[in-house]
Formats: C-alpha cells, structure tokens, sequence
C-alpha cells in the first residue's frame, strides 16, 4: 500500500539525514573512521586498500535534500482535508527548503477520487491543496512561494474502481517549479 | 411510478450496423415498442448513404420502435402508389416508411412517406434538399424526428450533436480530447486536444459555440470555442477554479463557478462585455450553475449544509433554496425543457445514480443503478435523459433512461467518455 512507501521514504530520508556524519555510509578499505593520522596500516606500505574506493562522508547535503524532498505527496481520508502525520512530515520538509531557499517556489496540486461530480471535485481538489498551504504558511512560509492548482478527479495516479484506488488519488502533489 | 412497481423486464439485444453496439432495456408490460418497417430507400448512385437505415438505426435506439428486418419485408416499394397494404398489414406492420433519393439541378434530394397501412393515408410526405451530399446524414435524422414525433407526439432529438471529452493514458501520458459526434455517436470530429484535462462543455443555445474548462500556463480557465471557425478564446482565467460554464438561454451570458475571491461562488459572465457579476458569496463550494428555460432562475450545487445538495435563486442573486432532502448528497442538476424538473445526480453514500426532482413537490425518483453515474442532461424534448455511465469494462459509456425510467438504453463506445452534452435542436 502506498502509505507503507510513505512511511518507508520517510525513514531513508530520515537516516540519511541521520548518517551525515558518516559512520553508517563509508565503506573504508582502511579504518577511515579514525581520526587522521592514526591508522594501523603505516601510509605507504602494503598498497593501497582492496575493494571499492573509499566514500568519505554520508551523501551531499544537496543529495539528502533531494531525497527529502522525494517524497511530495499528501494523502487524505474519503471527503476530507485532514492533515495526518505523514503528511505532516512531508509539508515539514518543504517547508524547512523553502524557508531556506527563498526564491524556490512551488505549486501546490490537489486531487480527489472519481467519487462524487467531476465539478465538486475540483472544489475539493482545491480545498486539500489550501490545507497544504496553510500548514505551509504556518509553519513561516511565504505566501509568494507558493501557487494552487486543482485538477479535481481528472489526472488519478491509478487507475481502479476500488478504495485502494481511491486512497492513492485522493492527495495533493507538491511539484518545484 | 418507481422501478419496483415494474411487472416483467425484457432485454433486446439489437446488432446496429456500426461501432457502436448497443443495449436496450424496456421494462414494464404495458410499453411496447411500435413495430414499423421502413423500406430501403430508392437509391441513386451519388448518394452512398442508407438514408432509411439511419432512420432505423435511430428510432429503434430510443427503444420506441421495433422495425421489421428487410428480409422480411413483403415488397420494396419506393412510391406510395406501389404500396399493397395488406402484405404489411399481415406482417403486423401498421406504419411504414417509404422514399426516394436523387440528383437535383443544385445539390441531391430524399423524398419520404410515412404511411399508415391501416387506413392507407399518408400521415407524413416531405422532401428535403441539400447541396452536398455530406448533409444527407443530417436529413436522415430530421426526417427520424418527423416521424418520431409523428407516431409519439412528442419531439424528437435525433438531429443533435454530442459534445464530450474522451481521455486516455495515465500519468504524463494523460491526454484529453473535446470530441463533437452525431447524437448516434456517428461523424466524431476532434475539436482540441490537451495534456491537460479538459471538463464540461457546454452548448451555446444557437450551436455555434462550445464553452468548456481547459487548463493553460498552470491555470484554469473557461474557454469558448467557435465550430465555424475553430478559434478558441479564454473567457476568464483568474487564479484558482474557473469552471463549470453554462449558458443563458439566450445565449448572451455564462455562468460559472470561480473561487479567486476566496473560494467558488457562482458569478454570471456577459458573454459580450466579458462584465462578471458576483451572485453567492459563502464559504462553501458553489458550482454547477444550470438556467431555467425561461433564464428566470439558476440551481447550483452547494455543500453549505455541510454536503452537496441543491439550491434553486433567481438569476440576479437573492438568497437561495434547498430544493434536495433525500440521499446523503445530490448535485449537477439541470431542468427539463418544461421547468418543471431537474435531472441530477443522487447518491446514498454507496451508489450515484441519475434522479428525477419534481420541483413542486419535492418528490425525488431514482432513474438509474450506478455505480458511478454523472452528467444527466435532458435530450431536447425533455422525455429522455442522457448521461454517462461505468461499462462493464470500466470504462465510460453514454447512456439514456427515459423520465418514466422504463426505457434505458446503453451506447457502448470504445473511448472513456466523459461529460456528455446534448446540442439544442435547431429547427
């Protein structure tokens, strides 16, 4: 289901944040992980270490960025605009890079199901991305960074006639612009 | 009259030579089809059409004919004097429709007879002439309307154009198509085609022109197409929703829905001076405007009340009145030709179906099944209602039940349609 992906990306950004420091992504050929200059292996003798080149540090902070911002997707309960904690999270990422990069901007797209008149659904499209944007803005957010956009029931993320369907199109898309 | 009084179903499978294959249910014993033959019209070789089929084809569909096959038939006769009534009469066949096509000075002609066997009388005698050979399909659904209307006593809708949009793909593939057809589904011309949805079209009164919601440069907007031209303009396009246009019956404004004033609300456009008046102001979602034939009166949806329900105001504003109590939801209304009734689309938290509102009484009467059906609009007439609903294959299918909801008819078409509408008729 896709609110285990949720919850999965939300860990590997988690613990990429988490292994900046560098200890759980380096791969060392020689003990890198101790402080320069004392490493058991005298520099120069015996060549150089087997396997793989050494990764020095965890990703790029632009890396652990993008990855942060990998996962820009919203969900909502049938008929609602009710923020639950994943979605939370995802709004809590966006909103630490937009504050930290004031000319980025995004557009905030809202979605329903197939339920209910393709019109109404616009509406309510447009009011689950207005939620996004008052989270958004709540938490220190510009206003001029942001723009909304509802395409209602017309562009679902699956096809299906089912609630498993349902659930995934029912949500709002955060795209950078 | 409610489906549960119905004493016996008959289901008719009818093979149309076409795309499109068709299904027609016809409950209640006391409604039968009226049997009619119609005889192959004489034919000229400049005139490749089956002009008399697509007559057939038309009047079996609206599940109110039943027609003798050719095979059947006891003569071909072309003219009236041919006709020897008593093989018909033998046949069961007490209506039968004869004719001629030919090559005139300027342009080609149909001449047809719609003859009652019984009494030998002409009930109908009429020729029709065209310049190109192209409009012969459009004669074909006058004459079907003649006769119709002729046998029933009501207007035909034969000689109408469907606007819908079909959409295909799924994700960046996603691509929509405004698709104007014949009302048999015949002739499809592809008017626009967009990455981006395209929803609601909607007919000018005179037929010249298709307003409809498209999406451009990471906005809404409502634009009016023009079929003689095939110029598009944006009629407006402000930040937020812009949608759901419907035309005045004169056909000198639109209302929509637009929410850049907070959220949507119902405002009329004047389709010459582009001036825009505001009519609801409320924090609920206001969409779905419909006039009254007479332009008196608007009904809109509104979850005010917490869900989607109707609301009926004059066209100048004023406070509006709930006109739906029963089911969780009801929305996109529209009235019959007489005012009287709005077709709409009711759900009780499981199903959506196609509903007919007695305006005077508030009497609601389910029409259709479900699971998913949208967009009822009365044909021009007001005796049919087409909408469109979830085929087997799970994709969209047109649809019409009649207002006393004996009669449905289901048009398999292979596109996902959406959001079909039904051109005025233009006499």
């Amino acid at each position: 289901m896709t609110k285990n992906f949720i919850i999965a990306g939300a860990l590997v950004a988690a613990l990429a944040v988490a292994g900046c420091s560098g200890k759980k992504n380096v791969k060392p050929a020689a003990p890198a992980a101790e402080p320069y200059g004392q490493s058991t292996t005298p520099y120069g003798s015996e060549g150089y270490g087997s396997g793989a080149p050494a990764q020095i540090g965890g990703p790029s902070a632009q890396e652990t960025a993008e990855r942060a911002l990998s996962n820009n997707i919203v969900y909502f309960e049938y008929d609602s605009t009710v923020i639950n904690s994943e979605g939370e999270s995802v709004i809590d990422r966006y909103a630490s890079y937009l504050q930290g990069n004031p000319t980025a901007r995004v557009r905030l797209e809202g979605h329903a199901d197939e339920r209910g008149t393709p019109e109404y659904n616009l509406g309510l499209g447009e009011r689950r991305a207005k939620a996004v944007e008052a989270s958004l803005l709540a938490k220190g957010v510009s206003a001029n960074q942001l723009s909304l956009l509802s395409y209602g029931e017309e562009r679902p993320a699956v096809p299906g006639h089912d609630e498993a369907s349902w659930a995934q199109n029912r949500r709002v898309q955060i795209i950078r612009q | 009259m409610t489906f549960k009084k119905l004493l016996a179903v008959l289901l008719v499978l009818v093979a149309v030579p076409a795309q499109a294959a068709l299904e027609i249910t016809v409950s209640g014993g006391d409604v039968a089809p009226l049997p009619i033959a119609l005889v192959q019209f004489q034919p000229t070789p400049e005139v490749p059409l089956d002009v008399a089929q697509v007559v057939e084809n038309d009047l079996v569909r609206s599940g109110r004919f039943k027609a003798l096959p050719r095979g059947a038939m006891p003569q071909t006769p072309v003219a009236p004097q041919q006709v020897v009534t008593d093989g018909w009469k033998a046949a069961g066949i007490d209506n039968l429709v004869i004719g001629q096509l030919g090559k005139s000075a300027d342009g080609y002609y149909a001449r047809f007879f719609l003859i009652d066997t019984v009494s030998g009388q002409q009930l109908l005698s009429h020729q029709f002439s065209v310049k190109s050979v192209a409009q012969m399909r459009t004669v074909a659904h006058m004459i079907a309307d003649m006769i119709y209307e002729k046998l029933l006593g009501i207007p035909g809708y034969f000689n109408t154009k469907i606007a819908y949009v079909a959409a295909s793909g799924y994700g960046p593939a996603r691509n929509f198509q405004l698709i104007v057809s014949d009302s048999d589904g015949e002739a499809p011309r592809v008017l626009a085609t967009s990455r981006e949805p395209i929803l609601s079209p909607a007919w000018a009164p005179d037929r010249k022109q298709l307003a409809f919601v498209g999406y451009n440069r990471g906005r809404s907007a409502v634009m009016v197409y023009t079929l003689a031209t095939g110029q598009v303009r944006t009629l407006v396009s402000e930040p937020g929703l812009n949608s759901s246009p419907a035309w005045s019956p004169d056909g000198s404004k639109i209302a929509v829905s637009l929410s850049f004033e907070n959220n949507p609300d119902i405002y009329v456009i004047d389709v010459a001076s582009n001036k825009r008046r505001r009519l609801t102001d409320h924090y609920g979602i206001d969409t779905e405007p419909a006039w009254s034939p007479d332009g008196s009166k608007l009904v809109f949806t509104s979850d005010r009340g917490g869900r989607p329900q109707i609301y009926e105001m004059g066209a100048e504003g004023g406070d509006p009145r709930r006109v739906t109590f029963e089911g969780s939801q009801n929305a996109r209304a529209s009235y019959s030709p007489d005012g009287r009734s709005l077709a709409l689309v009711n759900t009780d938290g499981g199903r959506w179906r196609i509903a007919l509102l007695d305006l005077a009484s508030g009497g609601l009467k389910i029409l259709s099944d479900g699971p998913q059906d949208e967009g009822p609009q009365f044909a021009p007439g007001g005796a049919v209602i087409i909408y469109a609903t979830q085929g087997r294959a799970g994709g969209a299918e047109l649809a019409t039940v009649s207002v006393d909801g004996r009669i449905r008819t289901r048009l398999r078409q292979a596109a996902d349609i959406k959001e079909p509408a039904w051109s005025p008729v233009v006499r």
